[in-house]
């Protein structure tokens, strides 16, 4: 079975630990988490992680149901990338000097559709949203320039599907408590 | 206004609320204010005092396994917490609904390193089903009422409820509410229809089915409906090791245990079946050995309550999600009638291969020392086939799985899933305690036996009758087994230099008695059974005593091991 990049999305209570509970299912797995954010989700109270890996379907299938099993997990979903849209950020630290000597700086910055955010006697700070291959490409231009500093964040992704699968699931677990206790 | 209570009494009317009479438990610097409420309550909540937390935890898995009710436990926190852990992950892998109670340092100590402070949350979210803090003596009702709902819902397991200090002394207006519902949470999932649909046109189609019988069945209280659809549509029915007592075990149904200890039969024909139907049960690798050669040939239908147990370890053709007894009860209208007389013939000979070759040596031995085998079958027959069985791990539990006979449910108690050495005697004291009418009989090896022997102290303190039967050959015998088979007799810190263990169970009050020889061994069997109170005969086994058949680890469910040299089948 090839491996391929999956993008989990699992909607939660906001509750202190559930980060340690998502991830070591992960960890007892050997699988290594490529990316991981959280944040709070369009519903309020849900938190929503954001979680990128590298695995086989069938492995990818087994964690997405154990990740559900959790009593504090809403619902998990697995995708692959034709099924979202999503982003990444990176922000890359240069020093000042390198930059004003190189004529070239400005048609690197437009043509990555990058943004400077600070500029220093000592360093500049540029920002480029993307896809990873998109700023990993500016990361390798921007390297005869000496980067001082380099961090991208993890994926966030939202999905292409017209259903909110979520906002269905709650709708059904609304109806099962009043069903359950008519 | 209301009247305002401690955390540590919302904690007692918590759990009285949820029908709670008995816990058990050890005290400590981070719980005596719960153990200072509990001196009020005696009469209402009786506490069984341990003498290891772990030994808490295995009583209440063995009160919760007979009895079907969640085991309670209350400790302390740091080192009590760390030795609930053996028995919390044992619960989880074995389906036992539990509710654990750490005390924990006050909020204000949390995170600096305080006596006797542990990351008890930390530690159990692996192990447990679900696990929380609570901080706040209000907060104690609602985590409560949590814990029993989620420990005892859906596939049941552990929960731990890690209580501080401070919230066990802080004052709060009670007010109970039993919890109903968890958005994030559905423990009786709709049965589909169209799934039950499809199981039934495979079990009505299939020409060689055959039910592997789990301890969901049991859980769930499926036996008659098992029975009944094993008897409509004429199936022969295995069980798993936690599946035995499932089925009555003289059913003509009945084909006896899978697994690498288990019956030919049943083995055998795992990969003879057109149809695996499998029921509360999770396809562990002492069931199927090679995953990639088990049942090539069948289908795989697959009931559980639990879908992350569907193609984790054997791809299904069909599953039905949910309860076991409602998925049977939908069931069994759309299954037709039918008869599978050759089917089930096939199980005749192997029967009978394991009947010469294994049964006759181990039960029916004709000379020589004792074997494991042959005192396991006579005290199942001095106890009519009724009693509980609660076994350690090892050799002892295989012969017990292999050799007890079941009449009724809810009689097997055995550590499966995490093989807890030392599970059995605080699981044969909390098996007696959930079920005081019935007779508990402890089959245990000297290795295991060693592990909790403390335990013998809360014999003594509550009388508790149970029957200890210590099948001693001064090895850890499965192990040797294993060096003798596979490592050349490099027999590697297996052998036991042990006590006497009748003077040491007489040191704590319970009758004892040591049988050397075969001639002595009907006697004394039965002055145990008939002997009011707990008893323990040492039984004087051969070590080169070994379990078969046997399909070693990672082999083929087909490859079967009758003795050291000769497989199934014999040419």
């Amino acid at each position: 079975m090839e491996n391929q990049l999956f993008t989990f999305t699992v909607f939660s209570e906001n509750q202190v630990g559930l980060l340690n509970q998502i991830s070591i299912i992960f960890t007892r797995r050997c699988l290594n988490i490529e990316s991981l954010s959280v944040s709070p989700s369009s519903i309020k109270g849900v938190s929503k992680f954001t979680i990128t890996c590298f695995g086989d379907r069938p492995m990818m299938e087994r964690v997405v149901k154990q990740i559900e099993k959790r009593i504090d997990v809403i619902k998990a979903y697995l995708y692959t990338d034709d099924e979202i849209v999503y982003q990444e950020i990176a922000l890359y630290k240069v020093p000042t000097e390198a930059l004003l000597d190189d004529s070239a700086v400005e048609e690197i910055i437009r043509r990555h559709n990058a943004r400077i955010l600070e500029i220093t006697r000592e360093y500049v700070i540029l920002e480029k949203t993307g896809h990873q291959e998109e700023t990993e490409a500016l990361f390798i231009e921007l390297e005869k320039y000496d980067i001082s500093q380099f961090v991208r964040s993890g994926r966030v992704a939202v999905t292409k599907s017209p259903r909110e699968l979520l906002s269905m699931y709650l709708e059904e677990q609304e109806l099962r408590k009043s069903r359950s206790r008519q | 206004m209301k009247e305002k209570i401690s955390g540590a009494d919302a904690l007692m009317r918590s759990l009285i609320s949820e029908g709670v009479d008995l816990v058990f438990g050890y005290p400590g610097g981070s719980i005596i204010p719960v153990y200072d409420k509990l001196y009020d309550y005696q009469d209402k909540l009786k506490h069984i005092l341990v003498r290891h937390e772990q030994g808490a935890t295995h009583a209440a898995q063995g009160y919760a396994r007979v009895s079907g009710r969640p085991g309670v436990v209350i400790v302390t926190s740091g080192p009590a917490a760390t030795n609930i852990i053996t028995g919390v992950g044992d619960a989880l892998m074995d389906s036992t609904p539990l509710v654990v109670i750490t005390g924990q340092v006050a909020t204000p100590f949390l995170g600096f390193d305080a006596f006797q402070e542990t990351d008890v949350v930390g530690i159990t979210q692996p192990l447990s089903k679900w696990s929380c803090q609570v901080r706040r003596a209000e907060d104690i009702p609602r985590a409560v009422a949590r814990a029993f709902y989620i420990a005892s819902t859906g596939r049941p397991g552990p929960v731990v409820i890690d209580l501080t200090k401070d919230a066990q002394t802080g004052m709060m207006e009670f007010d109970y509410e039993k919890c109903d519902f968890i958005r994030s949470y559905n423990p009786s999932p709709d049965i589909d229809a169209a799934d039950v649909a499809r199981v039934a046109d495979l079990i009505n189609s299939s020409e060689r089915p055959m039910i592997l019988s789990g301890h969901g069945v049991m859980i769930s209280g499926a036996e008659k409906g098992l029975a009944a659809l094993a008897e409509k549509a004429d199936i022969p029915v295995a069980a798993t090791l936690l599946g035995l007592s499932t089925m009555p075990s003289d059913h003509p149904l009945y084909k006896g245990m899978l697994g690498m200890h288990g019956n030919i039969g049943p083995n055998i024909n795992t990969n003879r079946a057109d149809l695996l139907i499998a029921v509360g049960m999770r396809f562990d690798d002492r069931i199927t050995g090679n995953v990639k050669t088990y049942a090539p040939q069948a289908k795989i239908v697959h009931i559980d309550i639990d879908a992350s147990e569907f193609d984790k370890n054997i791809a299904t053709t069909a599953t039905i999600h949910g309860d076991a007894r409602k998925v049977l009860e939908a069931l069994i209208p759309h299954i037709k009638e039918r008869k599978h007389a050759e089917w089930l013939a096939t199980f005749d000979e192997p029967e009978r291969v394991e009947r010469e070759k294994v049964v006759m040596r181990e039960v029916y031995p004709s000379g020589g020392r004792m074997t494991m085998g042959e005192v396991v079958n006579k005290v199942s027959e001095a106890t009519g086939n009724r009693a509980i069985v609660v076994t350690d791990v090892g050799q002892n539990q295989m012969f017990s799985a292999r050799y007890s006979r079941f009449t009724e449910p809810r009689s097997m108690v055995t550590s499966g899933g995490l093989g807890t050495m030392g599970f059995g005697l605080p699981a044969a004291i909390g098996a007696k305690m959930g079920a005081p009418e019935r007779t508990v009989c402890f089959f245990t090896g000297d290795g295991g036996l060693q592990m909790t022997i403390q335990e013998l102290g809360t014999i003594l303190e509550y009388q508790t009758d149970v029957k200890i039967i210590l099948l001693n050959n001064n090895f850890l015998g499965n192990v040797r087994q294993w060096q003798s088979l596979f490592f050349n007799d490099r027999f590697s810190q297996t052998p036991l230099v042990n006590p006497d263990f009748v003077m040491i169970a007489n040191a704590y009050g319970i009758s004892a008695e040591n049988v050397e020889t075969r001639d002595e061994l009907d006697a004394a069997i039965d002055r145990m059974v008939k002997h009011d109170g707990a008893y323990l005969l040492n039984v004087n086994i051969d070590e080169t005593d070994m379990i078969f058949p046997m399909t070693p680890a990672g082999a083929n469910v087909d490859h079967i091991m009758l003795t050291p040299t000769e497989c199934y089948p014999i040419d």
